[in-house]
């Protein structure tokens, strides 16, 4: 980098300009003040503060332009501590412009590497104390100290293993067994197919047997969502079709992408979309997905009619619910 | 001499005798930083992480880390009697039963927000100006770091109170986690204690979040400032500044002032935002369920690019011998984000790799004269803010009226063409903006005075450039493209022909600029 087109002439530091406070005494009078008030007003800002905590009760709300209706102890403790941060803050800084020294000053740097001497020495020193310490020589301690100590950094990997059960099935398995009711979520009623109209759409959960508990690890794989249209819309294999009842048709609620819940419902179109990702699953094609990073349709459902008429799973799902996983088969 | 100069004069003697620091001390207080705004990024960041800590704190008085089913029973009506985490419950509780406590949450989340906004553009000032360089790039790992470490972090934080965007967002988190190939569903087990939701990973997530990443956080932080204060800072080139002095303010009384009063600058600013502007309203959520959801899910900004990434991904995956393998989580979830943040790290040895140069550089580069590093940071950019609007296409889609498909499919050719293009422009705009400062040296400043000349003709009447204008926008060095011949400086025949050819080739681009003008040039002008 020597052929460097040359450079101009530097013409050093500008002159430096007093600011009226070097040179009138009155402008730094002036200046004094209007710190002192800025410092002041931080205290005002804090009576406030203190004021709105004890004095305004939480309940008040004030209707404001613009902000809407606020509540008005959270409103006046927040501006109280504005004012009390920000005036200290404004009142430090006009003092270090107004009455702080401005002459710029210059300090000299110092190249970061050591002087070559001192290198030389320091690296001179290095090797010494490996060869005192027979580090090139005697391999058989360094191959066995590096073997201990990359045991001993799969100690905490270990200690960890307690964190969680192994996954095993659980991933592949689901509440639904063959004759498992579909209930309302909320509420835990059974569905008769006469409870849905062409068109609707409901979220259900399998019902559950006398003394379960339904935990949010249930929810997370067993929701199904319902939808009802004309039987003659659908385009399904025949064996898709039997697990249909009269244009009734189950999916798994959560999204094959990332596990979201796909609860956007399009009557007319007859779409299902997951808000997280917007994958789009076509209800009459047995939610093939249509757009969206999702790869594979949601999971279906085989239902029918039990003998009191209330609509009931046929089997399990035949595939494992929600985003995939590395032992997923299929 | 007053009275508070002698106590402080003694004062500074009682520390002395007990540290012997003295000397160091003299220093230090005297220490020259220069004055820039946009030295000020780094230090907002600093400061809201003050703030953060500070909020945090009193936050934890309150907050329960559990998911042990509570029935709410607070003064919060419409949710009263429902079944819900003891998180929710208590963040619940913060918000409309501690006297300041949603102005706390409000401060924390702004601050949080506020903390990777300042960071971005931390990062973009020291990128574009070229302070990474030599010796400072430790710091800059450093940096990249504290970046990918602030996402997390906001991202654990904003999951604490169990609400039902924030438990969406847990979700999706885990379905990353179980995507892995091979340990994947092991992991999410680990973390989860179990199948999702179970009832172990926010009280985990708690303690990462408000002891284990602070924790890291506060030590890389005091390095990060230990190797600003010991290194000097960079400054801008002008007259009177070299690579060899630092011109500026002393730290005391001067960056005491300037920087401690900035710190509540900051501190009133996010204290305003939060009392006026609403943030995270988790009541209207309502507590998370695994059946339920919220349309127009929508991370924070920070997280928004992962999210429009991971929505523009084709639907890809590969069902090979009993397996799955989900091209569609893998590609944006966790290979892109981690070349991107692999190539942001290493920028500095990559720079210096094309370049050859190994020089220690102390004043900064104006964008301009350094055109292909300007126009690969714009690339870069163009990239983010492309996904980033897909982060948003529903809302977008919603707002504007527009198909949702339509606006997944124009990022999804936006983010392949979009950055080359950003990439050619940025530069020939670095090129122009080069030929106008020749211009402006050469020939001076329009100004807009026409004067009619003896002889009938009208000119413009130029006005030249001040020397101290004329240095500074000279003074920068235009670096050559590097000579990599078939044999070294010794006689030795190079090896590693590919890699050399390529790193010639981007030396060349690189090396791509308008010649600045010379003392020769300027003695030439005035000849005319």
């Amino acid at each position: 980098m020597s052929d460097q087109i040359e450079r101009l002439q530097d013409p050093g530091l500008p002159e430096h300009v007093h600011r009226k406070a070097d040179t009138d005494p009155a402008a730094a009078d002036r200046a004094e003040h209007q710190i002192a008030m800025a410092f002041g007003l931080s205290a005002l800002g804090t009576i406030l503060f203190i004021y709105a905590y004890i004095k305004v009760p939480k309940e008040t709300f004030v209707f404001l332009p613009v902000l809407g209706t606020t509540n008005a102890q959270q409103l006046l403790l927040g501006i109280g501590l504005t004012i009390s941060t920000l005036f200290i803050g404004l009142g430090a800084i006009h003092w270090a412009k107004t009455l702080m020294p401005d002459n710029e000053v210059i300090q000299e740097r110092h190249e970061f590497r050591s002087a070559d001497l001192d290198r030389a020495d320091f690296v001179k020193t290095v090797k010494e104390q490996a060869a005192a310490a027979n580090l090139g020589r005697r391999s058989l301690i360094k191959r066995s100290l590096g073997l201990s100590l990359a045991l001993l950094g799969l100690a905490p990997l270990v200690a960890l293993r307690d964190l969680g059960p192994l996954p095993k099935k659980s991933l592949e398995e689901t509440s639904w067994k063959s004759g498992t009711r579909l209930v309302t979520d909320p509420g835990d009623r059974p569905i008769k197919p006469s409870d849905l109209e062409v068109g609707a759409v409901a979220q259900v959960l399998p019902a559950l047997l006398p003394g379960e508990e339904r935990t949010l690890n249930n929810i997370a794989k067993d929701a199904v969502l319902l939808i009802r249209i004309r039987p003659e819309e659908f385009q399904l294999s025949p064996e898709r079709l039997a697990w249909t009842y009269q244009g009734i048709i189950a999916f798994s609620k959560i999204c094959t992408h990332m596990g979201c819940a796909v609860a956007l419902y399009e009557q007319q179109t007859k779409h299902l979309l997951c808000p997280c990702h917007q994958s789009t699953f076509d209800v009459p094609r047995a939610a093939k997905v249509i757009f969206g990073p999702a790869a594979r349709p949601l999971p279906q459902l085989a239902i029918t009619v039990d003998a009191e008429g209330y609509l009931v799973a046929q089997k399990p799902f035949t595939e494992a619910v929600g985003p995939s996983f590395w032992e997923r088969s299929s | 001499m007053s009275s508070t100069e002698k106590k402080l004069g003694a004062v500074a003697d009682f520390v002395d005798q007990r540290t012997g620091a003295a000397k160091w001390l003299k220093k230090n207080l005297t220490k020259v930083f220069p004055d820039h705004w946009s030295f000020m990024l780094g230090e907002i960041a600093l400061y809201s992480f003050i703030i953060l800590l500070l909020t945090g704190v009193f936050l934890t008085f309150w907050f329960d880390p559990s998911q042990r089913e509570v029935l709410y029973h607070g003064s919060y009506a419409p949710l009263s009697e429902i079944k819900m985490s003891a998180a929710y419950a208590s963040t619940l509780n913060i918000s409309f039963d501690i006297r300041g406590g949603l102005l706390m949450r409000q401060i924390h989340h702004w601050a949080a927000l506020l903390f990777m906004a300042a960071i971005v553009a931390h990062l973009m000032r020291v990128y574009f100006t070229g302070a990474f360089r030599k010796p400072r790039e430790f710091n800059w790992i450093i940096g990249v770091g504290l970046l990918i470490l602030g996402i997390v972090e906001g991202f654990l934080g904003y999951s604490l109170p169990d609400d039902l965007l924030s438990g969406t967002g847990i979700r999706i988190a885990e379905a990353i986690i179980q995507a892995m190939p091979i340990v994947g569903s092991y992991l999410a087990f680990f973390a989860f204690g179990g199948p999702f939701p179970g009832e172990a990973f926010i009280p985990r997530i708690f303690t990462v979040h408000v002891l284990l990443l602070p924790g890291i956080f506060l030590a890389l932080i005091t390095v990060h400032l230990m190797l600003v204060w010991y290194q000097k800072h960079t400054q801008y080139p002008g007259p009177g500044r070299t690579e060899k002095n630092v011109v500026g303010y002393p730290f005391m009384p001067v960056y005491m002032a300037k920087a401690g009063g900035f710190f509540f600058i900051v501190f009133g600013v996010t204290a305003f935002i939060s009392a006026v502007a609403s943030i995270n309203p988790i009541w209207l959520y309502g507590p998370y369920t695994p059946g339920q959801i919220s349309a127009g899910s929508q991370p924070d900004w920070y997280m928004g690019w992962l999210d429009g990434l991971v929505r523009m991904a084709p639907n890809l995956e590969s069902h090979l011998f009993g397996h799955t393998i989900s091209w569609n989580i893998l590609i944006p979830g966790l290979i892109i984000p981690g070349i991107m943040f692999t190539l942001l790290a290493l920028y500095p040895f990559i720079e210096s790799w094309v370049t050859g140069d190994k020089r220690e550089h102390h004043l900064l580069d104006r964008p301009r004269n350094a055109p292909n590093r300007t126009a690969l940071g714009v690339m870069a950019l163009t990239f983010t803010l492309v996904t980033l609007l897909n982060g948003g296409n529903d809302i977008i889609a919603t707002h504007f009226s527009l198909s949702i498909n339509q606006i997944t499919w124009m990022t999804r050719i936006g983010v392949i063409v979009l950055p080359p293009l950003a990439f050619i422009i940025t530069k020939r705009l670095c090129l122009s903006l080069q030929r106008a400062d020749r211009e402006l040296v050469l020939h001076g400043r329009e100004t807009g005075q026409l004067v009619l000349l003896p002889h009938g003709e009208f000119v413009e009447v130029h006005q030249p450039l001040t020397d101290a204008e004329a240095f500074a926008i000279t003074q920068h060095e235009q670096l050559k493209p590097l000579e990599l011949g078939a044999v070294d400086d010794h006689g030795v025949r190079r090896r590693g022909g590919v890699l050399n050819k390529l790193r010639a080739r981007i030396s060349r681009a690189n090396a791509e600029q308008i010649a600045k003008p010379s003392p020769d040039d300027m003695k030439e002008i005035e000849h005319h």
